[in-house]
């Protein structure tokens, strides 16, 4: 017999956890952003190379073909096609799915808070996530550190301007345990900084932070701007509360033709590391071009900012059953 | 030797890292929203018995190490070694002072003890959670008292010391709870 059927989150943590789901949707009424469900499947996935998605198989009746289906790792295609066809400002609660990530903050299966607004810009839809943090979730203020400031300040280097090599040899010295032969790019040694030395420094900060600004390498799906010195920067945000990254906004990327190199030249990542190419998303491309209004959003993770408005020591915690109790 | 991807770290995996067996502690993934994925691995090197870190790249792999875990009987020691005998085949393994050094007084002939081995050399030995062992020295007993209250210093066969009740006199068997190293109770004559 199994013994393990039992949920590992109590049964009060998971009667908050309803009240955040109840809080948030009356914190959108009241700023009348619209409440929207689209498609978990699709046939078109993201191209992210570092993001993996599940596939699953859909079978018409009666037939023996399948057509591949992906389970999404965000709605922000499928939402943005609604923001094409006019819907306005609007948010949905996902079920989400990335393949391969389980531990103390990750887990295949999640949820994810995603919305948009088109008529604020980011500086605007990051006071929207301060107000919401701090009205439902009772977090303190949060302050906005930029990309380069961080790295200047922790690692005493410029972002924009280190050579490759200075990078891996600041990250070898200030990292223990790296072997001397790991092989990273450029944005590879810049996150293992992120993750090792400075994430750590914002946990220890004691309040949430913005960081913003990118490297424009590191865009996404975000616009590409010029920051007051001149760099080309990723316009996107990230926040951090206690030292875990909880929500990642952008100003939207609104030209079709640069969205279409991203996705190919993500492709071209993809096969060069021996990873399976992703179709696609030519809906969205569609859309785009008829024409995305000018629009800023953000993805939070539900279960992670739960974790820590209720000082759980992982998601698991906060999960009705965990992917391993499922 | 096989080789074990960082999808299968989990903790008490046994692996070979520059050229030391080791065991892990905790293993964490560490992967930004849609950056690359990283193990941040805490684990005990089995041969210097310290702990450290080490960050793998997701989808690396380590070789795994020959570690066992073996029941051995203890036997004698030169001073440099002490020698265990595997109680089926007769076998004999020397452990140097490093692996003992941990139950080094808690040693006795002819118990069985727990030794991990990495190809065949001992790493580790641990003691049973209780051994009987002989009074060799303390002051001498109140008689009368058999309260335990106060208790006094006694020195055992093996030169371990542990607090003992005041009515326990020398030659005395005892038994003794090796994970704390406190006194359990006078042992029944083996």
């Amino acid at each position: 017999m199994v013994e393990n059927w039992q949920p590992l989150a109590n049964i009060v943590t998971l009667k908050q956890r309803a009240q955040y789901l109840a809080d948030i949707r009356c914190f959108f009424a009241k700023r009348e952003v619209l409440e929207v469900e689209t498609p978990i499947l699709s046939p078109a996935a993201p191209t992210a190379p570092y993001l993996n998605s599940f596939t699953t198989d859909y079978i018409p009746i009666g037939s023996q073909s399948k057509q591949t289906h992906y389970l999404q790792t965000s709605p922000e295609f499928a939402m943005k096609r609604l923001l094409a066809a006019g819907s306005g400002s609007i948010y949905q609660i996902a079920r989400v799915f990335r393949n391969g990530e389980q531990g103390k903050l990750h887990s295949p299966e999640f949820t994810m808070l995603e919305w948009y607004r088109p008529e604020l810009t980011l500086n605007q839809l990051m006071d929207e996530v301060n107000v919401l943090i701090q009205q439902v979730f009772n977090f303190k203020s949060i302050s906005r550190l930029s990309y380069r400031g961080l790295f200047e300040f922790y690692l005493k280097f410029n972002v924009f301007d280190c050579a490759d090599d200075q990078i891996k040899y600041c990250a070898q010295q200030r990292i223990k345990g790296l072997s001397d032969d790991l092989q990273l790019d450029r944005d590879g040694w810049l996150e293992l900084l992120m993750s090792h030395v400075i994430e750590p420094r914002l946990a220890a900060m004691n309040m949430p932070v913005f960081v913003y600004d990118f490297p424009a390498s590191q865009a996404q799906l975000a616009q590409i701007k010029q920051d007051q010195q001149g760099n080309d920067v990723a316009d996107r945000f990230e926040l951090y509360i206690e030292g875990v990254e909880i929500a990642n906004g952008y100003n939207e990327l609104l030209d079709a033709n640069e969205l279409r190199q991203r996705f190919e030249s993500d492709n071209q990542q993809r096969r060069d590391q021996q990873k399976p190419e992703m179709p696609i998303d030519n809906h969205l491309l569609a859309a785009m071009e008829s024409g995305l209004p000018a629009c800023s959003g953000v993805a939070l993770g539900w279960d992670r900012l739960i974790m820590l408005a209720l000082n759980k020591p992982d998601i698991k915690s906060v999960q009705s059953f965990s992917f391993e109790l499922a | 030797m096989a080789n074990i991807s960082t999808n299968e770290f989990k903790s008490g995996l046994k692996f070979m890292l520059d050229g030391d067996p080791c065991s892990i502690i905790e293993n964490e993934l560490v992967k930004p929203g849609k950056g690359q994925a990283f193990n941040r691995v805490k684990f005990r090197n089995l041969k210097t018995g310290r702990v450290n870190e080490r960050t793998f790249k997701s989808g690396d792999s380590v070789e795994s190490a020959d570690v066992m875990e073996v029941e051995l009987e203890y036997s004698y020691t030169d001073g440099e070694f002490w020698y265990f005998m595997d109680p089926v085949t007769f076998e004999q393994h020397a452990a140097d002072l490093n692996a003992i050094e941990d139950c080094k007084k808690w040693l006795k002939e002819q118990y069985i003890y727990t030794v991990t081995q990495w190809n065949g050399t001992p790493l580790l030995v641990t003691a049973p959670n209780f051994v009987n062992l002989t009074v060799a020295d303390t002051d001498p007993g109140l008689k009368g008292d058999t309260s335990g209250g106060g208790g006094k210093p006694a020195t055992l066969e093996t030169d371990a010391v542990v607090r003992v009740p005041l009515f326990i006199t020398i030659g005395e068997l005892l038994r003794i709870d090796t994970r704390s190293g406190e006194y359990v109770e006078r042992a029944k004559n083996k």
